[in-house]
């Protein structure tokens, strides 16, 4: 994006003009910086100083200075842990498959010969869809009333006409992932086809030529090129699935223990009105999401300058 | 070609503004006041009486909340909290009105209204509607439910219906015949709803000493909370439960109830109306008697709901929205309302409606009026939301529930409300 001429900070000794346009700079964007600030940071210091008190809005009287209270009450409530690892199960199970699918879907999209925009429109299609709606064809697609998995997968033993998808942990959760990864392997397949077409074709020509297997081309040549597009695809995939919501709200509302974190955080701030607590919960969220997006980029050295395709 | 464009864009925000205001200081300046009135979602009924409630002082508009009554709490608690003066008047489902009142949120009913609507209102439409001492919305409908069951099933299954019934007996009678009992046990408001009653038909009350705030007295962890736990256990794990029990809402006990396995059904009133265009061989199948029993031998307290209406302390226009809200709530106008929704009147003078004789059987609307006279309505306090949220946790699914869920939920809700537990 960026093609300010000051070059890299300390290696080169600025001229009196590089000094003279990067103060410019700096006020031109400075306005920017400002609006960011209040726009971003405010809500974030104010979630921060709320979130030291005891504080209800429909009893506003009562609010009282509790300091880290609220947070231990959080990390020490197992519902606060267990629907932790539901997220977590969500997210690595949905990226995972999503990850092989939509790989899957990429290859497709990048080898079609005929029909090509009609193929690759239809693949994006899911993705289009607003996830509320999404949510509601597929609570109505899993329904014991009328729902046609019920009737369409009769022929397997343990699902019948009475089987109540939304009536256990594992099969509402199952729901869930479905449609969640009905959802977003689009935008997986989507993330890896631009990767995809960075892998040069003299490489796979070459494999081809020293008598490599489609088998081999594919896990020694493309998918070694594709190592950056691969990690930032999890890397959004993962943060995006880390605060999965809508479905959760829409398919049970957190009913058999289905609740994520963000939905967590949004029956204490939304429905219980509990400022303080949902606001040192919205603090964790926030925390966890750093620290996921830090792991992820730390364990797979995902380089985002690469990516950017500035390496 | 950017600059163009962003000179049209210009434009046209400015435009749009200029139109907004001029429209705001339309209604300043036209001197008639619009009343506006956030309603739950009915078939028609409020803005018909809105409309008939309009006077040559001030038009009286609808706005339609969310379906859920929940999310109606969550919308309009919000933005009055924010001192949103955009809200004269409100329909309030009666568990929040204690919450709304206690917050500030509601304007002061005028001492000689607050006699005319307690002088013709049912008592539980009364109690429901008061907090702290005072009337603080005025009782528009009242809803009640009662056992509606399928006349070809009881007479299959030999249950003589003209004695009150309890639970047991209709589960049992439902389990032997291949039939099934419907009720609303999704983890929802109405699942408490039917928990307040079992409890309330042993005897007991989910909270008391309610002026203490947090600290009031929980009673879940009582025999009769035990016995509400008995019943619940029991359909959960008896043939009668059907399939969609721990998910089912108003509609889909309905649609059990429809079905070829329907026996016995407890819902609210407007389910006499909910086949006759869809099902009306289901129609001439329906009988109706008193909520059923927890225990046997003792009355049951049949559940209480409805809507009061309540004019908000931020709007502009109280006096005029008092006056608006003496007609919405008149004995006619809840007639009306009741002929239009099957939300039955407030008060008996509204069951007077003439039409109200046509569509309902008349022993049908004796029984309501009697339901709502023994009617328990949930708790009045302004921690209604966590005490329920915490039944919700604890009491869901009903497959769950055995003898020492009360205890528990007890424990769970103690904490909750004092800050040491999540909801």
């Amino acid at each position: 994006m960026s093609t300010t001429t000051a070059g890299r900070p300390g290696k080169v000794v600025a001229s009196d003009r590089a000094k003279a346009e990067n103060r410019l700079g700096l006020k031109l964007v400075a306005p920017a910086v400002v609006v960011m600030l209040v726009v971003t940071a405010y809500p974030m210091i104010q979630a921060l100083y709320l979130s030291l008190y005891r504080y209800r809005l429909t009893t506003p009287d009562d609010k009282e200075f509790v300091g880290l209270s609220n947070y231990l009450t959080i990390l020490s409530d197992s519902l606060f842990w267990q629907d932790t690892v539901n997220t977590v199960i969500i997210m690595i199970v949905t990226v995972a498959i999503e990850l092989v699918i939509g790989f899957a879907f990429a290859m497709v999209m990048h080898r079609i010969v005929f029909a090509r925009g009609a193929i690759r429109t239809s693949i994006l299609i899911p993705y289009g869809i607003i996830t509320v709606v999404s949510a509601f064809a597929w609570q109505f697609t899993f329904s014991i009333n009328n729902g046609w998995v019920n009737s369409w997968f009769a022929w397997l033993p343990w699902i019948g006409p009475d089987t109540n998808w939304f009536g256990e942990h594992w099969p509402a959760m199952f729901a869930i992932m479905v449609s969640e990864i009905w959802k977003t392997t689009p935008f997986m397949a989507l993330l890896l086809l631009a990767g995809l077409s960075q892998v040069s074709e003299d490489m796979i020509e070459a494999a081809k030529v020293d008598g490599a297997t489609w088998w081999q081309r594919l896990w020694k040549v493309i998918l070694p090129n594709m190592r950056a597009a691969i990690m930032v695809a999890v890397l959004f995939r993962a943060l995006d699935a880390f605060r999965i919501f809508d479905n959760i709200f829409v398919m049970t509302r957190g009913a058999q223990d289905t609740e994520s974190s963000s939905f967590l955080t949004y029956r204490q701030v939304i429905e219980q009105f509990q400022l303080g607590l949902g606001s040192a919960l919205s603090v964790l969220l926030f925390l966890t999401v750093l620290l996921l997006a830090w792991l992820i980029v730390k364990l797979f050295r995902v380089d985002l300058a690469q990516a950017r395709g500035e390496g | 070609m950017d600059g163009v464009r962003r000179g049209l864009a210009a434009a046209a925000a400015l435009i749009t503004a200029s139109g907004l205001l001029a429209a705001c200081s339309a209604n300043a300046d036209s001197g008639k006041p619009e009343l506006v009135w956030y309603i739950n979602p009915d078939s028609g009924g409020q803005a018909a009486v809105a409309k008939k409630c309009s006077t040559d002082d001030y038009t009286i508009t609808t706005q339609v909340l969310p379906q859920d009554a929940n999310q109606q709490r969550i919308q309009l608690a919000r933005r009055l909290a924010a001192g949103d003066s955009s809200i004269d008047i409100m329909s309030i489902d009666p568990p929040y009105t204690a919450e709304f009142a206690n917050a500030g949120y509601l304007a002061d009913i005028p001492e000689d209204l607050q006699g005319k609507l307690k002088d013709q209102s049912f008592k539980g439409a009364t109690d429901a509607a008061t907090w702290d001492g005072k009337l603080v919305v005025a009782p528009f409908w009242s809803n009640t439910q009662v056992l509606w069951y399928r006349k070809s099933f009881v007479e299959k299954a030999g249950i003589d219906m003209t004695k009150p019934v309890t639970w047991d007996q209709i589960i049992d009678a439902a389990s032997k015949n291949d039939g099934k009992v419907a009720v609303q046990a999704n983890k929802y408001e109405g699942y408490v709803v039917w928990i307040n009653s079992l409890i309330a038909g042993a005897g007991g009350e989910i909270a008391t000493d309610t002026d203490k705030g947090v600290d009031l007295t929980l009673g879940l962890d009582s025999e009769a909370g035990e016995k509400a736990a008995g019943v619940i256990e029991k359909l959960a794990h008896s043939k009668a439960a059907p399939p969609d029990l721990s998910v089912s809402q108003e509609g889909q006990a309905g649609a059990t109830f429809g079905s070829a396995q329907g026996a016995f059904l407890t819902n609210w009133t407007y389910i006499w109306t909910n086949y006759d265009s869809t099902q009306p061989e289901v129609k001439k199948d329906i009988g109706y008697t008193r909520y059923p029993q927890t225990v046997a031998g003792e009355d049951s307290r049949p559940p209480y709901g409805g809507i009061g209406i309540g004019v908000s302390s931020h709007s502009a226009h109280v006096d005029e929205a008092m006056k608006a809200v003496e007609c919405l709530t008149s004995p006619e106008s809840q007639g009306i309302n009741a002929e239009m929704t099957g939300n039955m009147p407030a008060s008996s003078a509204g069951y007077d409606y003439p039409a109200l004789a046509k569509i309902y059987p008349e022993d049908l609307l004796q029984l309501f009026q009697d339901s709502l006279d023994a009617a328990a309505p949930r708790t009045v306090t302004p921690y209604w939301s966590d005490i329920s949220g915490g039944i919700q946790s604890t009491w869901h699914p009903p497959a769950s529930v055995n003898s020492s869920t009360p205890k528990e939920s007890q424990s769970f809700i103690d904490e909750v409300l004092h800050g040491k537990r999540l909801l």
